[in-house]
């Protein structure tokens, strides 16, 4: 059962091949596109890859690296063979050639698609990366001169003003957490020892947040300690204050941007595959229309052109048995050893 | 006795005019090049234009836009001319706007030239813009409840985070204004009451800075009020202390920032210039070389190209009493009655001898 059979006639097919060698430049340029986003996607995962917990995203923009190479190389092979596929004496050539570049072509273009459910698909493994990330950065914050931690203080104080944001889910997160380090605190005061003794781990907490997470649109000076004590600061109410630091959780700040960054990637990489698969698609219907013609006097003839000679299944199948055939090489086949066994057998008898 | 005069042979000639052609159109590129650094520069003095005072500053990005579309033009007409000149007939018909083109165009680089030197001498300028600029941001910046100045808060505070700066000229500036809002002082404590008191000028004056003043890389969490008491905090000398605010003051670091700016952009524009220069040279030899060739009457011929035809006073000075005379067209010379005929010695010829003919008898 042919799939996608359709009829060629001369100038079908020299305006297939025209059509065909733009489109496939057009190609080559999206996969060099598709490249380039999927360098700046890993950049911009590693400059914030201290808050992170583990590399699994990197998934995707290596994906998105390797399927642009390779989109370019197949692109740039099925330019030169359209340009080839007019001139009955020079196709042949590209006869042997052409059965693995399908296979390859597809398993690319595959990968293409798969990058793209990717991207929208890890949103979940970020987000728990993030909160473990985020968590150590705040815990480890005061730890300034412990070498491998130093720089958590500035990394931490950078994200929160880059990314206007503060703590992990929201500000309450400094709350929990000794972010001032033991070093400056005075400990012959009774105000610090009172602290200390409340609490059961003898954490210094404070209902404090780092200057980091101050607001710059605030129309008054940032009130950083004593946010929740009213009586503290004049004419002031933290529950009706929304000014006064960043609310939002660094978190979700990060998830947001990342997520921002990968939806559009999908989109612009989704729509290069459309235009590879299309590419693919009229290379074959070309190399299949012009099989026809070879051998035959008359090169102006009318030519079918089909997708695949034989079902999905059964076409599928001839491309995997060779890569089966190669895997179980070195695998000896039971049912040979039996008769050698039974022959090596009767001989022993016989001596 | 011309100045730099050079022998061109026809295919020289050609030569030149279609490299001509070729230079031209990228002086094109670089004319647009020059408009896009006068919109960069237009847009990075806007950006902080909060923080500067009046001053003549955008003069520079005008100019520099100006040149730039005035550069497109000429270049695009020289690529035109350029490209005719390779042949003599179609050189006729701009024969006439040669000479008034290369003028043109030589007062255009002179303007590029002062272009580039007005970015590196707007150095005295900015920094009074600045300085002046940066004392009244820094006055205003508790009145968020004004309009006009409600964003200045804002503004300060991020410049002092973008560019990692302190104040006006460092953190201690910010000791001598009231940098807090009377609407968020309670006028009943009596703490605040003495210190407005202890001020002359009743304002409340304190030790203290914005957190945007604050350094990101201090190891130790951002000491803002009472900076100078060293009892106040554990641990903590602000004397020897470097790492807990931004040492460095706003007007120097933007003045810096901009500086760098002005470098750069500058030493382009002196790079296009020189550009302009030489590819102008070459106008000028293909037009004075292109005029020989009609005054001698053979296109194939050889001929000469040179930059001015006498030496460099002669032609000043011609020049000059052309334009002495351009003014005296309709005055009359008076030592002669208005005649200007009169005392000429007779020029007549009579015939291939030259013998004046008998005069007639006359009747009696």
């Amino acid at each position: 059962m042919v799939v996608g059979k359709m009829k060629f006639t001369f100038q079908k097919r020299v305006k297939l091949a025209q059509g065909l060698w733009l489109l496939s430049w057009l190609a080559t340029l999206g996969g060099a596109v598709t490249f380039t986003l999927g360098c700046f996607l890993k950049t911009e995962l590693r400059r914030r890859g201290e808050v992170m917990d583990n590399t699994d995203i990197h998934c995707v923009p290596n994906t998105l690296m390797i399927v642009g190479l390779a989109s370019m190389g197949i692109n740039y092979f099925a330019s030169r063979i359209c340009q080839d596929a007019l001139d009955p004496g020079r196709f042949p050539r590209w006869k042997t050639f052409l059965k693995p570049y399908f296979g390859c072509s597809v398993f690319f273009t595959t990968l293409m698609l798969i990058s793209v459910i990717l991207s929208y698909a890890m949103k979940g493994s970020l987000e728990t990366s993030l909160k473990i990330g985020l968590k150590n950065g705040i815990r480890f914050y005061k730890d300034t001169d412990t070498p491998g931690r130093c720089f958590q203080k500035q990394t931490i104080d950078h994200l929160q003003m880059e990314f206007q944001c503060c703590g992990n889910n929201d500000y309450k997160d400094w709350f929990e957490v000794q972010w001032i380090s033991n070093r400056y605190l005075d400990f012959s005061s009774k105000e610090v020892k009172d602290c200390i003794k409340s609490n059961v781990d003898g954490r210094y907490l404070v209902d404090g947040v780092p200057f980091s997470c101050c607001n710059p649109s605030s129309p008054r000076p940032c009130i950083q300690y004593k946010i929740t004590n009213n009586t503290a600061h004049y004419n002031y109410d933290h529950q009706t204050e929304e000014l006064n630091i960043f609310i939002r959780g660094c978190r979700e700040a990060l998830v947001n941007y990342y997520m921002g960054l990968m939806n559009t990637i999908g989109a612009v990489v989704l729509s290069v595959f459309l235009l590879q698969s299309s590419v693919l698609a009229s290379v074959r219907l070309l190399q299949t229309s012009m099989e026809a013609v070879a051998g035959q006097e008359n090169v102006e003839i009318e030519t079918e052109g089909y997708l695949l000679e034989k079902g999905v299944k059964e076409t599928f199948m001839e491309y995997v048995d060779p890569v089966l055939k190669l895997l179980l090489l070195n695998q000896v086949t039971p049912p040979e050893a039996k008769p050698e066994a039974g022959a090596t057998g009767t001989t022993t008898t016989t001596s | 006795m011309a100045v730099l005069p050079i022998k061109f042979t026809k295919t020289k000639r050609d030569k030149l005019a279609q490299v001509l052609w070729v230079l031209n159109w990228i002086s094109v590129v670089t004319g647009i090049i020059l408009f896009s650094l006068g919109i960069f520069l237009k847009v990075e003095i806007n950006k902080r234009q909060d923080l500067m005072a009046e001053s003549q500053l955008q003069s520079v990005p005008n100019m520099l836009i100006a040149v730039g579309l005035i550069a497109c033009v000429i270049n695009f007409l020289g690529g035109k001319i350029c490209y005719d000149c390779v042949d003599t007939n179609k050189f006729l018909r701009w024969k006439l706007v040669m000479l008034p083109y290369i003028i043109c165009t030589f007062f255009f680089t002179l303007s590029v030239l002062v272009g580039a030197l007005m970015c590196y001498s707007m150095h005295g300028q900015l920094e009074e813009a600045l300085t002046l600029g940066l004392r009244d941001a820094m006055r205003y910046y508790k009145d968020t409840d004004t309009p006009g100045r409600c964003f200045l808060k804002r503004t300060v505070d991020q410049l002092q985070i973008q560019f990692q700066c302190c104040g006006n000229e460092g953190y201690r500036d910010w000791f001598q204004i009231q940098w807090v809002s009377n609407r968020y002082l309670d006028m009943s404590q009596r703490e605040v009451v003495d210190r407005l008191r202890s001020n002359v000028e009743g304002k409340y004056l304190m030790d203290g800075v914005p957190f945007s003043c604050c350094n990101v890389n201090s190891p130790r969490p951002c000491i803002q009020y009472q900076i100078t008491n060293n009892s106040a905090h554990f641990n903590y000398d602000f004397h020897t202390e470097e790492l807990n605010l931004w040492m460095k003051g706003c007007r120097q670091a933007l003045r810096d920032y901009y500086t760098n700016i002005m470098h750069s952009v500058g030493l382009t524009v002196l790079i296009i210039w020189l550009f302009e220069l030489s590819v102008l040279t070459g106008v000028r030899y293909l037009q004075t070389s292109l005029e020989n060739v009609l005054r001698q009457g053979d296109p194939e011929c050889e001929s000469d190209g040179w930059l001015l035809e006498n030496s460099f006073v002669e032609t000043a000075r011609s020049n000059f009493n052309i334009i002495k005379h351009l003014g005296k067209f309709n005055q009359i010379n008076i030592s002669s009655n208005g005649d200007p005929n009169i005392d000429k010695p007779p020029t007549a010829h009579y015939g291939p001898d030259n013998v004046p003919p008998k005069p007639l008898p006359m009747a009696s």
